[in-house]
């Protein structure tokens, strides 16, 4: 039996960082909100306590924060030729769960894409030629860079982003990134202070006339106080960030930022442990009457709303659309529909130094605390004679030296035994590392639907990829391979070893949690799933926010993006969809 | 004999025909007034219970003598104060006898709410009158034999309490009697800063000098600049009330709740004087002993488990960080004569309040779990003799006895 439940003005799925904005901004407005959230309740004193908080066992190797299998797994295969099966933990990527999702457990690196990115068909096509692409799914998003910047800004500001600022309304400043867009201000906060590695780093790249500069840092340099009036302390850079909470109020978080506003608020609520089964449509199939959600002891609620926003992990919103009927499931054999279109994930390659001379002291670390070199990403190079599009940032950025997994050895090293623990003893300071994060662009066999065979324990199907990386994008990691290669030698040490991105996806290392599309923006509702504002085409009272509306990635963390892209939807809810309510904001 | 009930019939005719014009505004203003004074005494505090009606009635006080079940002050008829009058109400602020003569314990502040005006409490009562009525029966009175016999506290009255109205100090300035008024009258801080008698009552020669109570130490605040709030500035005490947190230190316990339900919600200019007056108070010890040698084996456990468990949120000089962390160098409360809100902290955390100035409600875990008695002990050892700080060091027996 399903319990009724008294009507709210919007139900949100999922309270992480878009959740949260989302729920902040709508109830500043006065609208009566609801956040349904499928895991627990986690804050900073109680859940990420000090005295437990580095617990690498629980949180780096149990995955504690994560999504586990047993409530949702999913199914891959490389293409369509083979049968997917479903992962049996997750391992390439590590979904987040519970109040403040995946946000909990970054690591902090907060970019913004570039409008190279957001209008990347014309942009390439205007450049290189229509053939260049024609392999490549390549499409605009809807947005341009500078209508996207005040949004980006916005969610600096609340996150107390540390940085430094490469180009400030056309003025490129010294010491940051001279390849990214025009910014309005600087970041909220300096750079972090560096550690050696990324001190080094920074020294060797600029000696082969390259343009170092600290990574944007949602760790933050100093004391701070977000627009909201929430107070952040600095980072005391212990090296727990990435699958951890932050027990310090140091990283920024839905929990540090917005939820001890948005917690007092009388017109908002959070119902944990509860999850959402579907979105439930009218008979028209265009308009949401609001979601089914079932809570921990099985006892199911229908949850009436005006406007449905999709706030949870990409991965997820995909599936609730498809689960829901909302829009068209994507068919790469007709490249009709729209869900589950342009799925991308990150391609990525490392290289480690070995010195004997050198100490690193790499427990001294955070999450984004290093260095990035930004001139192989993205267009910023010319790619003429070369036989790809994309590239990648390359960073050095020692996050941590955590005792069970940083044990850096050099190659020829037995996997255990004394000779392991010697190699260990001697590499675990002496070692620097850095990596490549190169753009993963969309084909027309890489995408997303629902499993034929596996169901969850709801009896609902799994979420099914189909993805192996594409030709353009071996071609791209490998090419900044080499260059990495001619770093790693500048750097003279005793040897170096140059991991290369390889043809066919395995889920189970971890590689990265940047799947990104499923649910693109675009201009055209035949090829994109939502509009510029993430409005759903086929159901204008449902919104979809998230890196699922990414309709490529880029060679960057996603999470400045997916930030901005929630103020870019709120604004548009707030001033426009409002007045006009159950209407698209973009006629098709 | 019957001209004059005549002419007082008249008179009421008069007035009550007035009332619906001209006294209804003066009502309401009276009524604003009142509510005021119920911010200013905190009548929430003890009288509303979490997540319950308005002052129908709160949790149970835990007294030395037994418990104390805070009544349903609602105009309720059958269960709170609806058949009171004015006058009955009025004496049970003023002499601790309410209706129908039954004497109050001093639980219920009234040997400080006896110094407030009669226009203060005749507001205060419009006021009261205006709640919703709820029907919550409460029995105030949990004591054990012979603290239940409300006939005691004649005898008590007798010893520990003195009745009248707050007197001016003409040689001070309005606004430290202004302060003084709200510190010793409806705002009743000595009932927790005070030490208290074994008979219950404040220790009148020492106000305001700290005193235990509910498994906290309610600090001195008074001027004394070591053990008082005499190293914080004007602006620092009134940042504090209005906030709950100043740099120095952040509200913790019975004293965040006062925060968030009174002294946030006080006017700018009552929460000025009340900082004027505290600083012009004085008592405690002024001289700091010498503090415990950092060479001692307690304060070099101390030390040890401060730099693992605590440094990375209060810093390694102590210093913590403004909103967010209380600083420990320098700080009156952890210096002083008890350890017990100290220890209780460690021991079961606490979290900061949320008010309109200060939203972050940033909170000290638990550690209880973590550190043996020895271990907290030894850490609040090394907190009370660093950075400056001196205090008399904390024994593993005085940890056992508050888990």
């Amino acid at each position: 039996m399903t319990t009724i439940l008294p009507r709210k003005d919007a139900v949100i799925v999922g309270l992480g960082w878009t959740g949260a904005i989302l729920a902040h901004e709508l109830t500043e407005d006065g609208l009566d909100v609801v956040a349904i959230e499928r895991g627990p309740w986690r804050d900073t004193a109680t859940d990420f306590n000090i005295g437990y908080a580095q617990d690498e066992l629980r949180y780096g190797i149990r995955r504690d924060l994560f999504l586990q299998p047993a409530v949702e797994a999913m199914t891959m295969r490389n293409n369509t030729s083979q049968t997917a099966l479903p992962m049996r933990d997750y391992g390439s990527f590590l979904p987040g769960n519970g109040v403040g999702g995946a946000g909990v457990h970054w690591n902090g690196h907060t970019w913004r894409f570039w409008d190279s990115d957001f209008q990347i068909a014309d942009h390439l096509r205007d450049r290189y030629g229509a053939t260049r692409i024609q392999d490549l799914q390549l499409q605009n998003w809807g947005v341009t860079g500078a209508e996207m910047e005040k949004s980006f800004d916005r969610f600096e500001y609340l996150a107390g982003i540390s940085g430094r600022a490469g180009n400030i309304n056309g003025r490129i400043q010294e010491g940051g990134n001279p390849f990214e867009d025009p910014r309005s201000r600087d970041y909220p906060l300096p750079p972090l202070q560096m550690t050696y590695a990324p001190t080094l780093f920074a020294e060797v790249t600029r000696s082969l006339n390259l343009h170092p500069f600290p990574t944007p840092a949602a760790n933050l340099s100093k004391d701070y106080i977000n627009p909201l009036g929430i107070a952040m302390g600095q980072c005391t850079m212990c090296g727990f960030c990435e699958r951890f909470g932050c027990a310090n109020y140091s990283k920024s978080s839905a929990q540090t930022t917005i939820l001890p506003v948005l917690m007092k608020k009388k017109n908002f609520e959070v119902r944990t442990d509860s999850e959402v089964l579907h979105v439930d449509l009218d008979v028209s199939k265009n308009h949401a009457r609001g979601v089914t959600y079932v809570n921990t002891s099985g006892e199911e609620f229908f949850q009436p709303a005006d406007i449905v926003l999709l706030c949870a992990y990409g991965l997820h919103n995909v599936r609730l659309m498809m689960l829901s009927g909302i829009g068209e499931i994507y068919d790469p054999n007709t490249g009709e529909g729209t869900v589950g279109r342009n799925y991308c994930y990150q391609t990525n390659a490392g290289a480690q130094v070995f010195f004997d001379d050198k100490n690193f002291n790499p427990f001294v670390a955070a999450g984004a605390l290093g260095q990035t070199v930004d001139d192989f990403n993205g267009d910023a190079f010319d790619h003429g004679p070369l036989d790809f599009v994309g590239g990648a940032g390359i960073n050095c950025i020692p996050s941590n030296g955590r005792p069970i997994q940083t044990r850096p050895t050099p190659p020829g090293t037995p996997r255990w035994g004394s000779d392991w623990k010697k190699a260990t003893v001697k590499s675990y300071k002496s070692t620097l590392g850095f990596s490549s994060q190169g753009s993963s662009y969309p084909t027309r066999g890489n995408y997303l639907d629902l499993d034929p065979t596996y169901t969850d324990r709801f009896g609902r199907p799994l979420l099914r990829f189909t993805f192996d990386f594409p030709d353009n994008d071996i071609r791209m990691s490998n090419w900044v391979s080499d260059r990495m290669e001619e770093i790693a030698k500048a750097f003279g040490g005793r040897q170096y070893t140059n991991t290369r991105r390889k043809k066919g996806w395995d889920s189970v290392p971890y590689q990265s949690t940047h799947n990104t599309g499923g649910a693109i923006m675009g201009t055209d509702p035949k090829t994109s799933a939502v509009n510029k504002y993430l409005q759903s085409w086929d159901v204008a009272n449902v919104f979809v926010i998230g890196a699922s509306a990414f309709a490529h990635n880029a060679g960057k963390n996603p999470t400045g993006t997916v930030g901005a892209l929630a103020y870019h939807t709120a604004d548009a809810i707030r001033q426009q969809y409002l007045r006009n309510p159950g209407q698209p904001l973009v006629s098709a | 004999m019957s001209r004059i009930v005549f002419s007082l019939t008249l008179a009421a005719t008069a007035l009550s025909a007035g009332l619906a014009l001209a006294q209804a505004p003066d009502q309401a203003d009276q009524i604003i007034r009142g509510r005021y004074q119920a911010i200013l005494g905190d009548c929430a505090a003890c009288h509303t219970a979490p997540e319950a009606k308005p002052l129908s009635g709160g949790l149970p006080l835990e007294t030395p003598f037994g418990q104390i079940i805070p009544p349903n002050i609602t105009p309720d008829k059958a269960t709170g104060i609806g058949n009171w009058t004015e006058a009955d109400f009025r004496s049970a602020l003023k002499t601790g006898i309410g209706h129908d003569g039954k004497r109050l314990y001093p639980a219920m502040p009234y040997p400080a709410y006896t110094k407030m005006t009669d226009r203060d409490i005749g507001n205060l009562w419009s006021y009261l009158r205006t709640v919703d009525p709820v029907f919550n029966p409460v029995e105030a009175n949990q004591l054990p034999f012979p603290f239940n016999i409300r006939l005691s506290m004649m005898g008590w009255n007798m010893l520990n309490f003195t009745l009248g109205e707050f007197q001016p100090d003409p040689s001070k300035s309005a606004e430290w009697n202004r302060g003084a008024y709200i510190v010793q009258g409806p705002g009743h801080c000595g009932t927790c800063h005070s030490p208290k008698t074994a008979l219950g009552a404040d220790e009148t020669s020492e106000p305001l000098q700290g005193g235990s109570l509910q498994g906290w130490y309610a600090p001195n605040i008074t001027g004394n600049s070591y053990v008082g709030i005499g190293s914080w500035s004007e602006e620092e005490i009134v940042r504090y009330l209005k906030t709950g947190t100043n740099g120095h230190t952040i509200a913790s316990g019975p004293m965040a709740e006062a925060i968030q339900a009174s002294t946030s919600l006080m006017t700018d200019a009552d929460v000025h004087a009340i900082a004027t007056y505290l600083k012009s108070t004085e008592g405690g010890p002024t001289q700091k002993p010498q503090p415990i040698p950092a060479s001692d084996a307690r304060m070099k456990v101390g030390a040890a488990i401060y730099h693992d468990t605590c440094s990375a949120c209060h810093g390694g000089d102590g210093k913590g960080a403004n909103q967010l962390f209380p600083a420990l160098a320098g700080s009156s409360i952890v210096q002083q004569p008890s350890a017990e809100t100290l220890t209780r902290l460690v021991l079961q955390g606490s979290q900061a309040v949320h008010t309109p100035e200060a939203k972050t409600t940033p909170a000290m875990p638990s550690l209880g779990w973590r550190l043996t008695d020895a271990q907290v002990a030894a850490v609040l050892t090394y907190v009370r003799n660093s950075w400056g700080n001196a205090a008399p060091s904390v024994g593993a027996s005085d940890i056992g006895a508050q888990r």
